[in-house]
């Protein structure tokens, strides 16, 4: 039956070869659009080094604190993660990174300006760098100050040409730094682990940070397995309630939370005021947008498909009055649609793999590595799916309403 | 020829081929007191009144009228393809009480079988494609309904016909292959609607020879619309139809 109803497709599709263009083009594009962004997410979201545990790990960074004239947001302080974070129970490791910044440094009279961050010594346990020389610099190093870093390969190009990097002195920001260890680039896409120059936190100038409940902090999170990360976001929201605020007079409260990837994207990028991510905000969002998007293109083709069903009024009749159900109908329209669209998916596949390829080489986003992997592929798969299906119910539904005795009368005209 | 199961479906209700119908395999179709109404928002037009009809089992007949008595509304309600505004139709002894899509449909595919007077078929299958599609709505395998489809195209004479496509075919060739569609699944009752109506007397001839056939050597009960009066006094019995109403 499939193959017969893949026939159909192919020769309905070709016999209005021009129509068949502009809704593969329209489809193609749509599609298109949807994968890039499919692989951005992916690229920034999905476990991979340097974050290749993330989907055991948790985040903590925007807070806010409220009183009631002012509210006060930003990145976590260091007093607050090394009381209350550093000390969580159960879990497999706790790290603490600054949120990266600007670096200057100079070889031979040229201006280099880099991303800085400072780490403590867990964050190497935590996250899985690439080294091509040496390795992390250590909690002892992190303890006892010491001018180490690590940097990355284009850092290294940059201070050192072609020649290797480890045990030779790197200045940045007044400070001298001997490298301890060279990682492949990060992109900026991951914004817990890109950096160009990664120093240990005891190496700042001073130590007011030592006193901040907010301040440019990251708390990373390592759970021992992902059914622990419920129960982890509890505890930390348990202990947030706990912190005295410094300034009572100012602020009352302190909000913020621990957040899996998705939820930190969303935290950040909805300005969350409270201890809710409002992930499922962000989830609602995209999938409206998305729709939004998918709207136009679908409509175009559910003309389009109805235009057809009217061509077909006979061959509608004749398989109604050989026995076809009307669900029959349906499914051998989608079935159809959702062909088309495969063939519209599979060109804008081809339209994303270049699109991510002038991505990567442009370098709007720093070391970006974006490429269509298993898992953008079967979302691909997915979407084209569900965009087959949709734009095919409708008409589908009209073609199958369509009276047989009616149908085959229409067809004879 | 017909294939291994079909021959032996008919062997079991005691049809021999070519000779006289002992114990018929057609199916039987009466209509009692059936109406047809249609309706648009001005006006209502009674297409049928008071239809009273008994098709025994294995009987050839042939409807005729002027163009717009209700031949093809009568036809179709025979054909399940339209409902009755009021009135019973009855196929083998059974009332259709229900016109629910997918019972229909399936009553339909097991039991009926249509020819059109202009053909209905797909463009875009090939013939043996074509011939194929009332074996789709079954539950058949690949190769078995190939086969059927193969040997009903053999029975009307286009076994080299059939990786045509219906464009490629003379218009006797075309309602060749209607007939092999309408025959493939078996049917027990063939519903033919002016199926010479498009094709010259030498053409026409050859269908009707083909549809007579089907009815001697199978039993299978065939209605036929038809214009022409020669077609249909080669039939065992004709009904007049008159503005809806049976004269005769």
């Amino acid at each position: 039956m499939l193959r017969n109803y893949l026939k159909v497709a192919v020769k309905v599709l070709l016999r209005r070869k021009f129509f068949t263009f502009i809704s593969l083009v329209g489809i193609a594009l749509t599609l298109l659009v949807l994968m890039v962004a499919t692989a951005v997410a992916d690229h920034a979201l999905a476990p991979m080094r340097p974050e290749l545990r993330s989907d055991r790990m948790l985040f903590i960074s925007r807070m806010v604190m409220r009183g009631p004239n002012s509210t006060w947001s930003s990145a976590a302080g260091y007093a607050f993660l090394d009381k209350y974070i550093r000390t969580l129970p159960d879990v497999e490791g706790v790290a603490l990174a600054t949120e990266p910044g600007t670096a200057v440094g100079f070889v031979d009279g040229v201006k280099i300006t880099s991303m800085m961050r400072r780490t403590d010594g867990a964050f190497w346990q935590l996250m899985d760098f690439e080294f091509v020389e040496g390795g992390p610099f250590t909690a002892d190093d992190d303890r006892e100050a010491r001018r180490v870093a690590v940097i990355n390969e284009t850092t290294r190009q940059r201070y050192f040409g072609r020649g290797q990097a480890l045990g030779r002195e790197l200045e940045v920001e007044n400070q001298a730094f001997r490298v301890v260890g060279v990682v492949r680039d990060v992109p900026f896409s991951r914004p817990v682990s890109f950096s160009d120059v990664w120093v240990p936190i005891g190496t700042a100038r001073s130590d007011g940070y030592k006193r901040e409940i907010l301040g440019n902090f990251y708390g990373i999170i390592l759970a021992h397995k992902r059914a622990d990360l419920r129960g982890i976001q509890a505890e930390v929201q348990r202990r947030i309630k706990e912190v005295p605020i410094p300034d009572p007079k100012e602020y009352e409260d302190l909000y913020g939370g621990a957040d899996t990837p998705f939820e930190w994207v969303a935290r950040n990028l909805l300005s969350s005021r409270d201890d809710d991510s409002h992930a499922s905000w962000l989830w609602g969002i995209l999938l409206v947008a998305m729709l939004l998007f998918m709207l136009l293109p679908t409509l175009n083709l559910v003309n389009l498909n109805l235009s057809r069903i009217l061509e077909r009024a006979s061959e509608v009749g004749v398989r109604k009055a050989f026995g076809a159900s009307s669900r029959t109908l349906i499914g051998q329209f989608i079935v159809e649609n959702v062909v088309l669209t495969f063939v519209g998916g599979a060109v804008g596949l081809i339209l994303s793999a270049l699109v991510l390829a002038a991505l990567n080489r442009s370098g709007i986003i720093p070391y970006s590595q974006f490429d269509l992997n298993l898992r953008i592929f079967a979302y691909a798969v997915l979407l084209a799916l569900f965009f087959g299906v949709l734009s095919g119910v409708y008409p589908a539904w009209r073609m199958s309403r369509l009276h047989p005795a009616e149908a085959i009368r229409g067809g004879r005209r | 020829m017909m294939t291994g199961q079909m021959a032996v479906e008919r062997s079991a209700v005691g049809v021999q081929a070519g000779g006289p119908v002992m114990q018929s395999r057609g199916c039987g179709v009466a209509l009692r007191g059936v109406n047809k109404v249609y309706r648009t928002q001005r006006m209502e037009t009674l297409a049928l009144d008071a239809i009273h009809l008994e098709i025994p089992a294995g009987e050839f007949v042939s409807i005729m009228g002027p163009s717009g008595c209700g031949k093809s509304t009568l036809l179709n309600l025979i054909g399940l393809l339209d409902a009755p505004s009021s009135g019973q139709i009855v196929l083998d002894g059974e009332p259709i009480t229900s016109y629910r899509d997918a019972a229909v449909a399936r009553l339909r595919n097991r039991n009926i079988g249509f020819i059109f007077q202009s053909f209905h078929l797909v463009p875009d299958l090939t013939v043996v494609d074509n011939v194929e599609i009332p074996l789709l709505y079954r539950r058949l395998t690949n190769r078995e309904r190939r086969k059927r489809a193969l040997a009903a195209l053999e029975r009307v004479a286009l076994s080299s016909r059939v990786h045509h496509f219906p464009s490629q075919l003379s218009g006797g060739q075309q309602q060749r292959v209607a007939i092999a569609r309408a025959i493939v699944g078996g049917p027990r009752l063939l519903l033919a609607d002016e199926p010479t109506g498009n094709l010259d007397s030498h053409m026409g001839d050859e269908v009707m020879g083909i549809l007579e056939s089907l009815n001697e050597a199978e039993g299978t009960t065939v209605v036929m619309v038809t214009h022409d009066p020669k077609l249909a006094e080669r039939t065992a019995r004709t009904i007049r139809l008159f503005d809806g109403r049976q004269v005769q």
